[in-house]
């Protein structure tokens, strides 16, 4: 982030202003991701004339930096209209989508709406790769035929990487891969739960053996000593800190108009199709507590060594159940990177170690009696 | 005398944050900070009003500036940001694109 983008993030947390939304169009997709988090089925998502209406609202609140994706953004019959829209509402575009729809047609358009720059998911360099997390067949072929599109009209791309279980191995030759085409390329090492809650996609996370490899790749985290050294010690201003900018000066709304405070944070703080945008983000309760909260208030995490230097997600925080507790997944990336586990870790150890001294069970013989409610009998288990 | 029109560019993206502007121009995602007098400026580039005359009515009321300085400074802003593309410069009225720009907010 430029020093100008931190003051101006600065300004807008101190005036209030949302800098900064991501609006999912839809979450219907043409690829079936192994690691995505959403549920592609279209539950009744904002018409036209509703996300124009939204996307008044938004400038009037002052967003500036508007990240359309989905979903699969080409998808919207009505893409092109909603972009024109919000190019004449003067935001800073950027847009989300696998590229597989777009061919010179769109490219030529999308540099003609002065988008500011189009993140292209790709996972590995090789379509059996590619191709296995995205399900689709060809792909990674046709992605990258989009990205050559957007940079024959001199567009900003962007490569975005998960790494997964699936494409470990593949991350080095991804980044030559965007090399050769010309365009950054970004890697994130967390697959989240899908926003419903479940689960099951964190079996897709790299490991830590994975992670403490990265870590310290310096083409990746740049001078390794400095990114894995261990944390300073946590002082008055890191207790005060932020953790992030979700709901402070960004948010996050989906196609069905519902407001959080981050895509990655899904405590619903009302629907825009109720109420104004701009009286959501002033009045919400949700996004008042979402404010309060400070690494002082934090119980777990006040107490570790990572205090200061933790990229704690909170989003990630309330899908694990308490969006005042610890991220394992941060707390996970903090031990890879330092060796030192946090508070949590350490708390998880104990209580998977400590032996259950008292377990209670039912009596069979007495189950099924008026005194089952009491019978419970009481024994000393090892663990 | 010779007569200056400007018009912010269609290609950027604004927003007021408080008293100053963010503006992103397409050239190369640069970031800019306007103060609050190039503000005045910017919202005032239609294309259509003289720059001396946004510099007598909207810039020499609002400050204590004498005109011949605050032309001076305005030109020279001016022809600053039309290096970085965000904003134009003519001696002519600059017409509105035809998938017009509304007024940075």
């Amino acid at each position: 982030m430029s020093v100008l983008f931190q003051e101006a993030s600065d300004r807008a947390l101190q005036l209030g202003v949302p800098l900064s939304v991501q609006l999912d169009l839809t979450y219907r997709c043409n690829e079936k991701c192994v690691h995505c988090y959403l549920d592609h089925e279209d539950h009744g998502e904002m018409t036209t004339a509703e996300i124009k209406h939204l996307l008044e609202e938004m400038a009037e609140a002052g967003v500036f930096i508007l990240t359309l994706s989905g979903g699969e953004i080409f998808l919207r019959k009505d893409f092109f209209e909603i972009l024109e829209h919000a190019r004449a509402l003067t935001f800073c575009i950027k847009l989300k989508t696998n590229a597989v729809l777009i061919r010179e047609e769109q490219a030529a358009r999308i540099r003609d709406l002065g988008v500011e720059s189009i993140q292209i998911s790709i996972y590995s360099h090789r379509p059996e790769v590619h191709d296995a997390i995205t399900k689709v067949p060809g792909s990674l072929r046709r992605s990258i035929k989009a990205i050559r599109f957007l940079k024959s009209q001199g567009l900003k791309v962007v490569i975005a990487n998960v790494l997964m279980t699936e494409n470990m191995h593949d991350y080095h030759e991804v980044r030559a891969l965007g090399d050769e085409l010309g365009v950054e390329c970004s890697l994130d090492p967390t697959v989240t739960p899908m926003m419903d809650g479940d689960r099951s996609t964190l079996a897709l996370n790299a490991g830590e053996s994975t992670l403490r490899n990265l870590f310290r790749d310096e083409a990746f985290v740049g001078n390794a000593a400095e990114f894995c050294a261990p944390p300073a010690t946590s002082n008055e201003g890191s207790m005060d800190a932020l953790p992030c900018g979700a709901g402070h000066n960004a948010c996050y709304v989906s196609p069905y108009g519902e407001f959080y405070p981050c895509v990655q944070f899904p405590l619903s703080c009302g629907n825009v199709r109720e109420k104004r945008f701009i009286d959501i983000w002033r009045d919400s309760e949700q996004l008042k507590e979402v404010r309060s909260i400070r690494l002082r208030d934090l119980s777990s995490c006040s107490q570790c060594a990572h205090g200061s230097t933790c990229s704690r997600c909170p989003g990630l925080a309330f899908l694990e159940g308490n969006m005042r507790g610890p991220s394992t997944a941060d707390c996970e990336k903090s031990f890879a990177r330092t060796g030192i586990p946090s508070a949590n870790l350490l708390a998880k150890k104990e209580k998977v170690s400590a032996p259950r001294l008292v377990q209670i069970q039912l009596v069979p013989a007495l189950a099924g009696s008026r005194l089952a409610g009491m019978s419970a009998s009481a024994s000393a288990v090892g663990a | 005398m010779r007569k200056l029109y400007v018009a912010r560019s269609p290609r950027i993206a604004a927003r007021r944050l408080g008293e100053e502007t963010l503006v992103m121009s397409g050239q190369g995602s640069t970031l800019f900070t306007l103060n609050p007098t190039a503000t005045i400026l910017w919202q005032a580039a239609d294309g259509a009003t003289p720059l001396d005359e946004i510099v007598e009515r909207r810039i020499c009321s609002e400050f204590a500036v004498q005109p011949g300085e605050a032309l001076r400074d305005a030109e020279a802003l001016a022809e600053d940001l039309a290096k970085h593309g965000i904003l134009l410069i003519s001696e002519e009225p600059i017409p509105k694109p035809v998938a017009s720009v509304q007024e940075s907010r």
